[in-house]
């Protein structure tokens, strides 16, 4: 019998029947006996000190149970320390928990919990809690910090180094024939995922459970326990359908600690839930921010040097800044680099990780500088890349475990039909009516971020020949689950749809956080080792025992297909089940731990090639994306229709950033101006053309077991500088900020 | 595109009582909680709610009935899109006691027992979702607009289904699925 390869088959998602009937049960939809629900009160104010909170009329309107504040809340074991997810410990999304003492350090902080008998009483009496302020002086935009910027030493929670210098940049820039200087403003973002961050706690005795929206079950567990000063043994947390998260679900915020402190005050489960606005201010965005390039080449096109700067706020508590060079220093072979990271500190929150983040907005700083200086050449953009193609990663000077990106530009050219393409058409030559058309393209490289602790998992094979694998991430729209039946089938030699998956849960084997497309390259290694593990032990057991017509074979001849072991040389053979039977044994099953081998020989990146066709109508200001393109090359494909889903979603995020998406800081009060998924646009479906997804295998050895590099954020990276850059080529006029607003575009050049 | 019927828009509407209010039935409402008689996928119930509390407050946290999301509570993202008396409707813009009488349907209600509904099959094979949370609401428009007619081609399908929205951005997979439907029962009628 022959069965399909069952790793990068396109199979239906696991939970899709439990989405499509309603069956599916998010965080907030947990209901345990006696559940009542806890809402947030945000400060008014952006900075200062809380002078007094009256909370009789709340404590007095109808089903109120308790008001917390930092006058009764009970202190956190020890003040938290931001240490991002991908490290597989805790995971505070900032060095700060609310409700500690009077200071307020930036407008929405939490300065009370209201719990309730029922959502409308609770959200009811929230509002009748007063809390008067001081206000003190302070900053949130760039506009009004310039002028206190520091230089770092480190961001990104400390993982990346606020300044990175290699060549001699001066001199690089000093023999360059052309010089393209450009700077560009982003405007702040959101994650916005429909369903907004939810808990509901729940103690027996001295055991803790969550039903958490996370993005990490285990970073959930660890950084809840370590506030609490509780063992992480006495927490166990519960996401087996989680709403989309896009980073915001990749830290623990201070909610989940929360809803068990609320819980354990009132001493019944509550279910805390973040309305819309509040999404806004408890978990983390993408800092508005200010890059400048400056690129050097010579009349070939040859680069010669890249300088680069990066301004944007943080919080008081952490220097966080995006990694936005990356992208900048990484994507072309150019000897003299130097990047450098600005913050000026804040009223915010720490902001945090959303998708491609920091290679979303580099890439779009170097990706349309890439055009400009092509356009200054009177050179293809894709050959001007094509000559400064980084063979080795120009930041370590190691070689690429795998790479691609020349593949990925011929697909791309060949299926857009960039040939045909006239190279200068900026005087809105290519016109249909209102519209002037125009193309562009960009290049995207989102790293391989390797994990640092062991992976595990758990396989079991039953005697009815059905298996199941067991790992304890979560899957917030990824098709995690869907995969590890397919990773588990394909090591066991089985059928994927016999396989059952069984993730969401602490209680199962340790995996990270799923963050920085680093999820699936986990997971995939967990259960391949584990599965593997178990059809060693099962192929072991038959050639040994007597009973078996395996007996005697050599193991590593054997062939398992369908749950059925077969020695090549006779074809004889029997199934898992007809042997655990034979012992009256019902299972079998091995625990599986991959230790990441760390290692520095490679550079690890994901690259690929992104390509948009735009219509844009000058005098109204409108931009439409008609076409969108994208050549990947992520390495193994574990589910082509999920992997393709997610290329798809991240290709439509980088049309949102770079036309719609934008959250304002209302100068003259602190706070953020439009938290609501009305005044905060996002593509809705008459803004998504049909988008072409292709997958280039490339085969890597290097980054975990299946060579798994992950599709989760390199659909975004390139997007919003194709469209860019489509955008100058339709009308000859550059759009450097984003969001890339009707406004800007109707505006006179 | 064909043309739009006068007064309707493209995205789900807060549903309308046909009286003024409740209030002729039970005398004044409120403020403390009433009893509120609604069919909720064929079945008859019960539920005793606040005038304050919204249908979709009063599925999700007094009926069992989840598959209606709260994705922001304030009519902007379509998540809690039912079927109220077989019209598309936002849940949670929607007073629970202005549904006295009326029948709501939701995804629980979709399907034919174990056969689902051929917009859930659909939904699932296109992969017409990722994280799942506004796929009800999806699915309860996208049968909405297959009944309102408005599935002529994809721009039609997109316009209509705009109220709805998905953050994983699956909604060419959304237009695929409801292709798919329009175009099986087109067949199923010919034969």
């Amino acid at each position: 019998m022959t069965i399909p390869a069952q790793i990068g088959r396109g199979m239906d998602r696991v939970d899709a029947h439990a989405k499509v009937t309603g069956a599916a049960r998010y965080s907030a939809e947990h209901r345990p006996p006696g559940a009542v629900h806890a809402v947030l009160v945000g400060a008014r104010i952006p900075r200062g000190r809380i002078t007094g909170i009256d909370t009789s009329a709340a404590l007095a309107a109808e089903g109120v149970i308790a008001v917390l504040s930092h006058l009764n809340l009970p202190k956190v074991a020890q003040t938290p320390h931001l240490i991002p997810s991908l490290a597989g410990t805790t995971a505070h999304g900032q060095s700060f928990f609310p409700m500690q003492d009077d200071r307020i350090h930036y407008a929405g902080q939490p300065v009370a919990v209201v719990v309730a008998d029922t959502l409308e009483r609770a959200e009811y009496a929230a509002g009748l809690v007063r809390v008067s302020y001081a206000e003190e002086p302070w900053v949130t935009t760039i506009a009004q910090g310039r002028g206190d910027t520091y230089e770092p030493e480190r961001i990104f929670g400390g993982f990346v180094p606020g300044r990175i210098e290699r060549g001699d940049v001066e001199a690089g820039l000093a023999r360059a024939d052309v010089r393209i200087e450009t700077t560009h403003h982003f405007a702040a973002n959101h994650h916005n995922p429909i369903e907004p961050s939810a808990t509901t706690a729940v103690w027996e005795d001295s055991k803790l459970t969550l039903y958490d929206a996370t993005q990490g079950p285990t970073a959930t567990r660890l950084t809840v326990a370590q506030l609490l000063g509780i063992p992480p043994s006495d927490v166990r947390v519960v996401s087996e359908f989680v709403g989309g998260s896009f980073g915001s679900k990749a830290m623990i915020w201070a909610h989940p600690t929360l809803a068990a402190m609320a819980a354990q005050h009132v001493r019944a489960p509550v279910t805390l839930a973040l309305d819309r606005a509040q999404t806004f201010t408890n978990t983390g965005h993408r800092e508005e921010q200010e890059q400048t390039i400056t690129l050097g080449a010579t009349r070939d096109g040859e680069l010669t040097a890249i300088r680069y700067a990066k301004t944007s706020p943080t919080s008081p508590f952490d220097d966080w800044a995006e990694p936005s060079m990356g992208p900048v220093n990484r994507l072309y072979a150019c000897p003299a680099f130097e990047g450098v990271h600005h913050l000026f500190k804040a009223a915010t929150m720490t902001p945090t990780f959303m998708r491609a983040p920091g290679e979303g907005t580099g890439a779009f700083v170097i990706e349309t500088a890439m055009d400009e200086l092509a356009h200054e050449l009177g050179m293809d953009p894709i050959e001007l890349r094509l000559r400064n193609h980084a063979d080795l990663d120009p930041e370590s000077g190691r070689p690429w475990s795998s790479k691609g990106l020349r593949e990925c530009y011929a697909l791309g050219a060949e299926l857009f039909g960039w040939a045909d393409r006239d190279p200068a058409p900026v005087t809105g030559a290519a016109r249909e009516g209102h519209w002037v058309l125009g193309t562009g393209m960009a290049s995207a490289i989102y790293p391989v971020y390797g994990v640092v602790n062991p992976q595990r998992a758990r396989a079991r094979v039953y005697a009815d020949g059905r298996a199941v694998i067991e790992t304890g991430c979560s899957d917030f729209g990824t098709g995690a689950g869907t995969v590890l039946r397919q990773v588990a089938a394909d090591a066991l030699g089985m059928d994927a749809e016999a396989v059952t998956a069984h993730y969401g849960d602490t209680e199962l084997p340790t995996t990270v956080a799923a963050v920085g497309s680093a999820g699936a390259g986990a997971i995939s290694a967990a259960a391949h080792t584990a599965a593997t593990a178990l059809r060693e032990r099962l192929v072991g057991q038959a050639v040994t025992d007597p009973g078996s017509p395996l007996h005697g074979a050599d193991p590593a001849a054997v062939r398992v297909s369908g749950g059925r072991m077969v020695r090549p040389d006779t074809g004889a053979g029997e199934t898992y089940g007809e042997m655990l039977g034979r012992h009256m044994t019902f299972d079998a099953e091995a625990l599986g731990e991959w230790a990441p081998p760390g290692g520095d020989e490679y550079g690890m990146a994901t690259f690929g090639a992104q390509f948009a066709e735009v219509a844009v109508d000058p005098d109204l200001g409108l931009v439409r994306v008609r076409r969108m393109l994208g050549v990947f090359a992520p390495g193994r494909v574990l589910n082509h229709k999920t992997a393709r889903s997610q290329l798809m979603g991240g290709m439509l995020w980088g049309l949102g950033q770079a036309l719609l998406e934008a959250t304002h800081m209302e100068p003259d009060q602190g706070r953020w101006a439009n938290p609501s998924l009305g005044e905060y646009l996002i593509p809705v479906n008459a803004d998504a053309p049909d988008v072409r997804v292709e997958m280039i295998e490339v085969e890597d050895r290097a980054v975990n077991p299946l060579g798994v590099k992950g599709v989760g954020e390199i659909g975004q990276v390139g997007m919003a500088a194709a469209i860019a850059n489509a955008i100058f080529h339709a009308t000859g006029r550059r759009f450097r900020d984003l969001p890339i607003t009707i406004e800007a575009v109707m505006a006179p050049a | 595109m064909t043309p739009r019927e006068p007064g309707r828009t493209g995205t789900a509407v807060p549903a309308v009582p046909r009286q003024a209010t409740g209030a002729e039935e039970h005398g004044d409402l409120g403020p403390g909680p009433v009893d509120v008689l609604l069919t909720v996928n064929g079945t008859l119930r019960r539920v005793t709610v606040e005038p304050r509390v919204s249908l979709l407050d009063a599925l999700r946290e007094r009926m069992g009935v989840t598959s209606p999301k709260k994705g922001c509570n304030q009519g902007a993202c379509g998540a809690c899109t039912v079927h109220v008396d077989g019209r598309r409707v936002l849940s949670c813009l929607t007073l629970a006691v202005s549904c006295q009488g009326r029948e709501v349907t939701t995804v629980e209600g979709l399907a034919d027992g174990d056969d689902l509904h051929p917009m859930q099959r659909a939904f699932a094979e296109e992969d017409a979702f990722q994280c799942g949370y506004c796929t009800p609401g999806q699915l309860m428009s996208a049968v909405a607009l297959m009944e309102e007619g408005h599935t002529g081609d994809d721009a039609e399908i997109a316009e209509w289904m705009s109220g709805n929205l998905c953050r994983c951005a699956a909604y060419p997979n959304i237009r695929q699925a409801v292709r798919n439907v329009r175009d099986g029962a087109a067949a199923e009628g010919e034969r």
